[in-house]
């Protein structure tokens, strides 16, 4: 923790983990409004507008998280990682330029419309404007994953005599082989976060016996569209990317299989410790041949462990990695069975009277938050050593002229800016919730 | 090519100063020209449903600079590493100002974000221009291409420079008057009553301080970095970027006078993209000029990124320009009128 590396990586992770707690529910969310609004438009009925204005309301304090956790992202690229950005700003730069163009100015300029301008714009115009705060977002989401996908899997570019990573393809750049099913899952993935949110407040609307009309509104909406979601994100993104990683980063997927041996019929593990010093992994509960089959389609097929490759390759925090990719996927589980048994109480009409079911939902809260995390730590500690997958070394892209000192000093920053946030964002999300779509949101905005 | 993308990154950052300028200014203002909470209702809200596309102008820009001349990017944002990290706080705080004002009615909670707004808009404006004015006047690379400055210094621009001399002071204080007064004649553009008088008598009176600063600073800036004077003494067609500046600044004052409300604003962002174009004009071709020695410095074209990237660049750049004018022009014509 004294290194300049060290605490330049604990301020990158900790401001980007903090960060994608908001677009995480917003990217979803915004295509629950849609939904919302769409059944408003089709049955002309104001209760699911109240109920889209509801979310707005949500989705705009969540969105203004977004943004000014955001802004520093862009930024300490520069800061903290210069000499990253100074090889492969060619690259990335074309990805998160024309986020800001395509999407960032599309998504705000819409925003503003969509919650002030309701009188005005009328049903068909607010819908348009739901629909393109949807489509702003989600285009965000893709130069993201495909900017990520790039380091993860550097493609067209080459080198240039002074270091210098040169852009050689846009389309190879934009069409990246990673891109497709890291952008399904991760917006996927957003998507459940939003669906639990949703099912959660409704639940507890139904369970507290208030504003139960919009409670059950946004169980039917999110029980269903949460279904499909938590299936899909297991097959076939999640199967999808993990074969991606088996193909293109194999250490890396031992590592987060706590695959210590190279094996033919190699087991699926479901629990374990993974001992570093003893390459043992301890009180395993292990699947026979099930990795083997899930990589390769076949129960026998050969699996690289760990020592198939040297110990400069392998992800420098494997405990670390193993666990969050483990935490990630034993949630994932988890979010079927929940949604699959609270969708047949909602077919067979019980799931209102049922508390159980109800006290689940709302319980689920936290969690798809912390599957996301787990997730994206799965792909982020899963790169180490790299920055650049193959290309950049982490500890060759921090910014050479800014001290150990100076960093920690913005970290520590950061983590009190952002505890203040942090309890402003709760204290208002609350009030919202307890204003309730009767409240505030009754009327449409605008003049 | 290289050349084109640095006028268009240029033209990126001036508007970014045109657009968030003015709700940057506004929030100078916002304290002393309105008093009472609904005056301060109508200030938010005649920002509120368009500062966050005008911020994401600095995005933007920010991210064209990044691909277009990456060597750039990397140096000056580590070596403005504080005072960077700084403005990224006060991005937060006024961020949160605004759209976390007006969801309580409280005599505790609307002041809190009041001063906050106001403060943060404040100093964000004195930072912007202490930056742009440690650009121009160089700063201390070195045959790696970094450096790093520290805040503080004994305030003259000789070695080793910081970020805080008499230089970056002077010119924080004359981006301060200019937004002031930029904004102001946003919030008389967008106002009535009382409010739009006392705004009118902000923006007369910063409209003062920024002709002085303006005759002041051009002055000195000539001294401190005299490429500029070259450049522009070497190419005529330059003056045309300041005169465009003067030629605002005379509008701004007439139409004040004859209370022509959009013209006065179109004036001041005449004057703000005439002062930009300026100094980008004078700096061409550094970008980064060094103190150290002038072989250390970024220019056009050493800190570019190779000719592949710059060309596919405008493939869509363009027409995501175009969008986006479209999305502005619909915006603003939704919310064109006074707020209630």
């Amino acid at each position: 923790m004294d290194s300049a590396l060290a605490v330049a990586r604990l301020h990158f992770a900790f401001t980007i983990t903090y960060h994608y707690l908001f677009p995480q529910l917003t990217m979803g969310l915004a295509l629950l409004i849609v939904i919302l609004k769409t059944v408003a438009l089709r049955r002309r009925d104001p209760h699911y507008d109240r109920a889209a204005r509801f979310w707005g309301k949500i989705f705009a304090i969540n969105f203004a998280m977004g943004v000014v956790t955001g802004i520093p992202m862009e930024f300490q690229f520069g800061t903290g990682w210069a000499a990253f950005s100074r090889a492969a700003g060619g690259v990335i730069g074309q990805t998160l330029a024309m986020e800001g163009l395509f999407s960032f100015f599309l998504e705000s300029s819409f925003l503003g419309l969509f919650l002030y301008g309701e009188k005005r714009l009328g049903p068909r115009g607010h819908w348009v404007a739901a629909f393109l705060v949807f489509l702003g977002s989600w285009l965000s989401g893709f130069f993201i994953v495909a900017t990520n996908a790039w380091m993860q899997h550097p493609v067209g570019h080459s080198l240039g005599p002074d270091g210098a990573i040169r852009l050689e393809s846009l389309w190879g750049l934009l069409l990246n082989p990673w891109v497709g099913w890291q952008y399904l899952h991760t917006m996927i993935g957003s998507v459940i976060t939003a669906c639990f949110v949703t099912a959660a407040i409704g639940s507890f609307y139904v369970i507290s016996g208030r504003h139960q009309d919009y409670g059950r509104t946004f169980l039917r909406v999110a029980v269903p569209v949460g279904l499909i979601a938590t299936l899909l994100q297991l097959f076939p993104t999640g199967d999808g990317q993990g074969r991606m990683v088996a193909r293109h980063q194999p250490a890396t997927l031992a590592a987060m299989e706590g695959l210590f041996y190279s094996e033919d019929g190699a087991p699926l593990v479901l629990v374990g410790q993974p001992d570093m010093e003893r390459m043992t992994l301890d009180n395993p509960i292990v699947l026979p041949r099930v990795l083997s089959f899930l990589t390769h389609r076949r129960w026998t097929a050969s699996m690289q462990g760990l020592d198939a490759f040297s110990r400069d390759e392998w992800p420098d925090n494997i405990p670390l990695l193993y666990y969050a990719y483990h935490i990630m996927v034993g949630l994932g589980t988890i979010f079927i069975a929940v949604m699959a048994w609270s969708a047949w109480l909602l077919w067979r009409g019980r799931l209102f009277g049922s508390r159980p079911a109800l006290w689940a939902l709302m319980l689920m809260l936290p969690f798809p938050y912390i599957a996301n995390t787990a997730g994206w730590m799965t792909a982020e500690l899963g790169r180490q050593p790299w920055t650049i997958y193959g290309l950049m070394r982490t500890a060759d892209g921090v910014s050479p002229n800014v001290s150990a000192g100076n960093a920690l000093f913005t970290l520590i920053g950061f983590m009190g800016m952002y505890t203040v946030l942090s309890i402003l964002f709760l204290f208002l999300v609350r009030r919202e919730i307890e204003h309730g779509p009767e409240g505030a949101a009754a009327r449409p905005t605008g003049d | 090519m290289a050349t084109v993308w640095f006028w268009l990154v240029a033209v990126m950052i001036a508007l970014y100063v045109v657009f968030d300028g003015f709700d940057l200014g506004a929030g100078v203002i916002h304290l002393f020209v309105a008093r009472t909470d609904a005056e301060r209702q109508r200030v938010i809200r005649s920002i509120g449903p368009v500062w966050d596309g005008n911020e994401v102008w600095l995005l933007a820009a920010g991210g064209t600079l990044y691909f277009a001349f990456p060597v750039l990017y990397a140096s000056a944002f580590s070596g403005f590493y504080l005072p960077l990290t700084i403005v990224l706080w006060l991005l937060i705080l006024r961020g949160i100002a605004i759209e976390f004002r007006n969801h309580i009615e409280s005599p505790v909670w609307t002041p809190l974000w009041d001063g906050v707004f106001s403060g943060a808009s404040a100093l964000l404006v004195i930072f912007f221009g202490a930056a742009l004015g440690g650009v121009v006047r160089g700063v201390p690379l070195d045959a790696t291409g970094y450096f790093f400055e520290p805040l503080w210094t004994d305030l003259l621009t000789g070695s080793p420079t910081g970020i805080i001399d008499w230089y970056t002071i002077l010119v924080g204080l004359f981006a301060l008057f200019t937004l002031t007064m930029h904004g102001a004649l946003w919030v008389v553009m967008k106002t009535d009553g009382e409010l739009q008088a006392r705004s009118r008598g902000a923006a007369a009176l910063a409209w003062w301080g920024t002709a002085a600063l303006t005759a002041i600073v051009t002055l000195v800036t000539f001294r401190v970095q005299p490429h500029v004077a070259e450049r522009l003494s070497e190419n005529p067609a330059g003056l045309f970027f300041p005169a465009l500046a003067l030629a605002g600044l005379a509008i701004v004052h007439r139409s004040l006078a004859q209370q022509r409300e959009l013209r006065a604003f179109l004036g001041s962002c005449a004057f703000i993209v005439g002062m930009l174009t300026s100094v980008v004009f004078g700096l061409y071709p550094y970008v980064l000029p060094a103190n150290t020695d002038p072989a250390f410095a970024l220019t056009v074209h050493n800190a570019a990124a190779a000719e592949y990237g710059l060309m596919v660049g405008l493939v869509w750049w363009v027409p995501g320009m175009i969008l986006v004018t479209a999305y502005f022009t619909f915006v603003y014509r939704h919310f064109a009128g006074k707020v209630r």
